[in-house]
């Protein structure tokens, strides 16, 4: 009985909104109120995806703790804590403004500590910042898996403030820069990166290059003779659920790129999940060739593989091409972690070859696979990006790790690397109660 | 009294247990283990480099019994735990010198 006196009163009302003589709503009179909803929903879209791409720190983190020993599960796991939560800091402090302040080609000079946000004035630069963040800290914890079980805690801590705030940042600007107030020398010469195969992953997997190569394989890797000794990871189950929290994180990560509540995005979501998919059956496919027996890992490496191959172009291209790129990704990795290996470089999660190589292959393949047909220039557009992200972040990173090395020092004591970083560093222990067996290896 | 300290295959714990409880004996430690004997390792590969496990797992079990229940015992085992495959395990026997039930202060075989 209610609701029908209540229906009664809006029909009135509607209808005495008629009698006082309105004009009939038209998509130009209502533009304002239109455009605010669509606003709103740019809002609403790009921090869901935002948060999305936070949840991805949870999946770097169960992804490099399972593939790591026992008694340095908390280290790891502060590691991934605090690049995010350095990074958060170093990055509205001083990166933000480097990345998409005012700029002339090569950095950005505005935007520090939020300056461009007045109290009460447009939020659209926080939110564009949040997404942005979530980006920057993702670029940042693909170093700590390269390195882990060797690292010393503070000089993690070290590294995470200057990559957010300074490293990747600055390439960031030359790719990026004109999607806020600045505007960089790559973009400016047509260099497409939707996502940030480049600008996120090949940064990041670069960086843990050189992490490792400064840091040396960890106790036990490399044998007497020279063969490379295999130190399983004590939690497979727990990277599996990395890589699944990853690849839905991931659907925020790309589409989410858009920024603006728009169809475009139903493309991006096929185009990511076909990738994925493709790239860890590839992957699953090489190892059992390769290796005689469809390997867990390696197959777990190949769904992150497509995702990052995908993340260049994952705008554009046809749900085929993102077959294609993402099969070819998962291919690379596998063998790309037997040449890691190979070159006697220890990365015990596979970070260089998922995100520094297939990054790299994803940026090119958009040259390969581009929309408006093969053209050398765009490819050679491409190839001076993914250039440029090799010799910034691998060239720096270097000079970083050496520096912090002969400081602070960058890696742990032989004995404290044995006992465990969890004691080491933490004076704790990840499991108290729980006995984890351990395989002993000749 | 003595302690019979056997190593078996994990998968054949329960079968010596119903074994042993079959011929009453009514308590035992378990514990789980890692050891080889004749039976080697095997091979596997994690991430493209192979590895040779050599130590694996085992359960030991120990029970203490007067000395006249030794040789039940030591049959059930066997027969319980044999496979006939290779790893199987052995079966120890130790003189034990003295036997305390804590809550009572029972000692020697009334302890058992």
């Amino acid at each position: 009985m209610i609701r029908l006196i209540f229906l009664f009163l809006v029909v009135l009302a509607s209808a005495a909104k008629v009698w006082a003589g309105d004009e009939p709503l038209t998509l130009e009179s209502n533009k304002a109120a239109i455009d605010l909803v669509q606003s709103h929903a740019d809002y609403v879209w790009t921090l869901v995806a935002a948060a999305l791409v936070f949840f991805m720190q949870a999946g770097f983190a169960m992804v490099e703790i399972g593939f790591t020993r026992a008694k340095n599960a908390m280290n790891i796991l502060m590691k991934n804590l605090m690049d995010f939560s350095v990074g958060t800091v170093a990055y509205w402090a001083i990166g933000f403004g480097l990345m998409f302040g005012v700029s002339s080609g090569w950095i950005g000079t505005s935007g520090f500590f939020f300056s461009d946000y007045k109290p009460g004035g447009d939020p659209w630069v926080l939110a564009f910042w949040m997404f942005q963040v979530v980006f920057a800290a993702t670029a940042a914890t693909i170093v700590s898996g390269a390195m882990a079980e060797r690292t010393k805690f503070k000089s993690y801590l070290a590294y995470s403030f200057i990559v957010s705030a300074f490293i990747y940042p600055v390439f960031g600007s030359w790719a990026w820069g004109g999607l806020l107030n600045g505007g960089g020398w790559l973009e400016g010469l047509g260099f497409i990166d939707f996502a940030g195969s480049t600008v996120v992953h090949s940064i990041g997997g670069w960086l843990a290059l050189a992490g490792a190569v400064v840091l040396g394989p960890r106790l036990g890797k490399i044998g007497a003779d020279g063969t490379v000794k295999a130190i399983p990871g004590h939690n497979i189950p727990m990277a599996g659920l990395g890589v699944f929290i990853l690849w839905l994180g991931w659907f925020g990560f790309n589409p989410g790129s858009t920024t603006a509540a728009t169809k475009d995005i139903a493309l991006i979501f096929v185009n990511t999940n076909m990738a994925a998919a493709a790239g860890a059956i590839m992957a699953m496919f090489t190892a059992w060739v390769i290796f005689g027996k469809p390997d867990v890992s390696m197959s777990l490496n190949g769904a992150l593989a497509g995702l990052v191959a995908i993340t260049a172009g994952c705008n554009d291209v046809l749900p085929l091409s993102a077959v294609i790129i993402g099969a070819v990704a998962g291919v690379l990795v596998v063998l790309s972690v037997v040449l890691v290996d190979r070159i006697k470089v220890d990365d015990p999660v596979g970070a260089v070859s998922v995100h520094g190589v297939c990054g790299a292959w994803g940026t090119l393949a958009v040259g390969l696979f581009y929309a408006k047909g093969f053209s050398l220039k765009v490819l050679g557009v491409q190839a001076l990006g993914v250039g440029a992200a090799f010799v910034w972040a691998f060239g720096l990173g270097l000079i970083m790790f050496i520096i912090l090395s002969k400081t602070i020092g960058l890696r742990v004591s032989p004995e404290e690397e044995t006992q465990g970083l969890d004691v080491g560093e933490h004076g704790g222990s990840a499991y108290p109660d729980f006995m984890v067996s351990a395989y002993m290896q000749k | 009294m003595k302690t019979i300290l056997a190593i078996v295959k994990p998968f054949k714990l329960e079968d010596v247990k119903e074994e042993l409880t079959k011929i009453g004996i009514e308590g035992m430690t378990v514990s789980e283990v890692m050891g080889f004997g004749r039976q080697k390792g095997h091979k596997e590969v994690y991430r493209g480099a192979e590895y040779v496990v050599d130590f694996l797992p085992k359960i030991k079990v120990e029970i203490v019994v007067d000395d006249d229940r030794v040789e039940p015992v030591l049959e059930a085992i066997q027969a319980a735990a044999k496979t006939g495959k290779i790893g199987d395990g052995k079966i120890f026997v130790l003189p034990v010198l003295e036997a305390i039930r804590i809550r009572t202060g029972e000692k020697g075989p009334q302890a058992l």
